[in-house]
């Protein structure tokens, strides 16, 4: 996961676990079952446009709201390689990490990059778009070995040899 | 160097005389609360573990809250997983006894203490001096197993409170002005801290008000100085203070803002943001579909005495519903023997069981498509409180109540 490149969806400022995902599809029996809704209160076809490997940007407090888990699930169940926003609420950003979803903050990347662009993250080094190079912040190995694993329980898993 | 409360309460729980903002500690919780959101997730991750076990089953609270009664088979079904394990495992359970923060108010927290809830309102527990934060259900699970968790000390924003509140304004005004003033990220991963002269006019359940919200400005906890009203709180219920902390002096804060209560207005945050206030008079006439007085920010009997002051005598518009969900079966019963049951029922209002209801847009009081309510609820989001192009404004409780006898947004003078 050192490096990779993805099609870019642009999300605004605040965007909000009841964004992400709706209450009324909160009973529905798994994350992959409500998948499809996610998003839906503000742009309904986003979830059935994102491909496995896209990446979502965003401007600031991105996760704000609920700490219900299902929300970074879902972003993850859809296949999106990492959030890249100004900056993220915090139960989100721990709830994304025990979930094994990639966040990075960026301040400069959402003001320059248009939906549908391509960009290229190096981990622990930059954003590359349109030829210029945004600087982003290291995670801590352990960190990064709850990601690569799939989030924390994985990882409790495989450091105890259960998978 | 002296610390500030947030650092005094994780510093106890790490079991070290002294913390800064950005170390980061493994705690010791001293509670955890889980509600019927998420528990049933929970419960499905502690099962794959390989050795699965509680730490402490003392610490555990579970609160059937957020879709109570159940509205279908598959709420049902979470609930029955929920209980069946509160059951077998030895676990304090509650169903239908109220919103989770209140319960929790009423009957557990005490000052000084550490609390992970798995439900982002859990910073409320400031009122008396409690580190409540809220969590995902991995970070609690991970608790319940081992007892512990890891936390990044806070920085910590200080609100110097002084003089009162004016007539008709409530504590409710004064954090949607906060909020509204430092924006909807302002204390994002921070502590926000209230004392001063001016937190001494205001009673428990305003406190609980302030400290609830703080969420939606980001805070990671809230927390209030402990005095005699806090110490008076917890001897009502049968409790003492774990401690006592202030602020040392010499405690470094992020930023202090001083704030004269008296110059709080009644304020409305607008569709579909939690910072989106202004004041109340600008929203005058806004057509309103639903009112709700409710929820764990403004359901305790202050609000409900509050609303029934002010209907008193006269009708909900008839074109407005008007739920009316007191927090705790314990404020029901106490609204029963005021006779506040009575009054808002004979003006036409919908008093439902104690619950999260539309706050959360779930079970009871669900808006259709281009409808709008007025609420005490936490949030305004976008698709809130039910249909993703519906609008929620949020107020005070005698905002609302006078909304709902208007059929428009309407202010308690106005009617």
């Amino acid at each position: 996961m050192d490096k990779f490149t993805g099609k870019v969806w642009v999300l605004g400022d605040d965007i909000d676990t009841d964004i992400i995902i709706p209450t009324e599809y909160l009973a529905l029996k798994t994350v992959e079952d409500m998948a499809p809704y996610a998003f839906s209160p503000l742009r309904p076809e986003l979830a059935s446009k994102i491909k496995p490997g896209d990446i979502i940007v965003a401007g600031k407090n991105f996760g704000c709201g609920s700490s219900r888990e299902q929300a970074p699930e879902i972003i993850k169940t859809l296949g999106v390689k990492c959030v890249i926003a100004k900056s993220f609420a915090r139960i989100f950003f721990r709830n994304s990490i025990n979930n094994g979803l990639l966040l990075i903050e960026s301040g400069q990347l959402h003001d320059v990059v248009t939906e549908g662009d391509k960009v290229t993250v190096t981990i622990n080094k930059c954003i590359e778009h349109n030829g210029n190079e945004y600087p982003i912040a290291a995670l801590p190995q352990n960190l990064v070995d709850i990601i690569n694993a799939g989030g924390l329980v994985k990882a409790m898993r495989k450091l105890n040899g259960l998978d | 160097m002296g610390m500030t409360i947030a650092e005094k309460i994780i510093a106890a729980a790490a079991g070290v005389e002294s913390v800064k903002p950005g170390d980061i500690h493994t705690v010791e919780l001293d509670r955890l609360m889980s509600n019927d959101g998420t528990t049933h997730l929970t419960i499905d991750m502690y099962n794959n573990l390989k050795k699965p076990h509680i730490a402490d089953v003392n610490k555990l609270v579970w609160i059937v809250d957020h879709n109570v009664p159940c509205d279908s088979v598959k709420t049902a079904a979470s609930h029955k997983k929920m209980r069946d394990f509160a059951k077998a495992n030895g676990i304090k359970f509650y169903e239908g006894a109220g919103v989770c923060h209140q319960v929790m108010m009423e009957n557990h927290v005490t000052s000084g203490e550490l609390i992970f809830g798995a439900d982002s309102h859990t910073c409320a527990y400031g009122a008396v001096g409690a580190f409540g934060t809220g969590v995902g259900c991995t970070d609690y699970l991970y608790a319940m197993v081992t007892g512990h968790s890891w936390l990044l000390v806070p920085e910590t924003l200080r609100f110097n409170l002084t003089g009162k509140l004016n007539k008709g304004v409530t504590a409710r005004d004064l954090i949607l002005t906060i909020i509204g003033q430092i924006g909807a990220n302002g204390a994002n991963y921070m502590a926000m801290e209230f004392g001063g002269e001016g937190l001494k006019t205001l009673n428990m359940s305003d406190r609980i008000s302030i400290c609830n919200l703080c969420v939606e400005a980001g805070a990671k906890t809230a927390l209030m100085e402990v005095d005699d009203i806090t110490i008076g709180y917890l001897k009502e219920h049968g409790r003492k203070p774990k401690h006592s902390f202030k602020s040392d002096d010499d405690a470094k804060f992020a930023k202090v803002y001083d704030i004269d209560l008296a110059t709080i207005k009644p304020i409305v945050a607008k569709p579909h943001f939690v910072d989106s206030v202004v004041d109340a008079k600008e929203c005058v006439g806004i057509h309103i579909d639903e009112a709700f007085l409710g929820s764990c920010n403004n359901g305790r009997i202050e609000d409900l005495r509050a609303g029934a002051a002010i209907i008193k005598g006269k009708k909900v518009h008839p074109l407005v519903r008007f739920l009316v969900v007191p927090a705790s079966a314990a404020v029901y019963k106490q609204a029963l023997d005021e006779g506040i049951i009575d009054t808002f029922m004979e003006a036409g209002a919908i008093v439902m069981n104690p619950n999260c209801s539309v706050c959360w847009g779930s079970c009871q009081g669900v808006i259709g498509e281009n409808e709008v309510l007025i609420s005490t609820g936490t949030r305004n989001f976008k698709g809130r409180a039910g249909h993703k192009d519906s609008f929620v404004y949020l107020a005070s409780s005698e905002t609302v109540t006078a909304s709902a006898i208007k059929g428009e947004i309407a202010t308690a003078d106005m009617v």
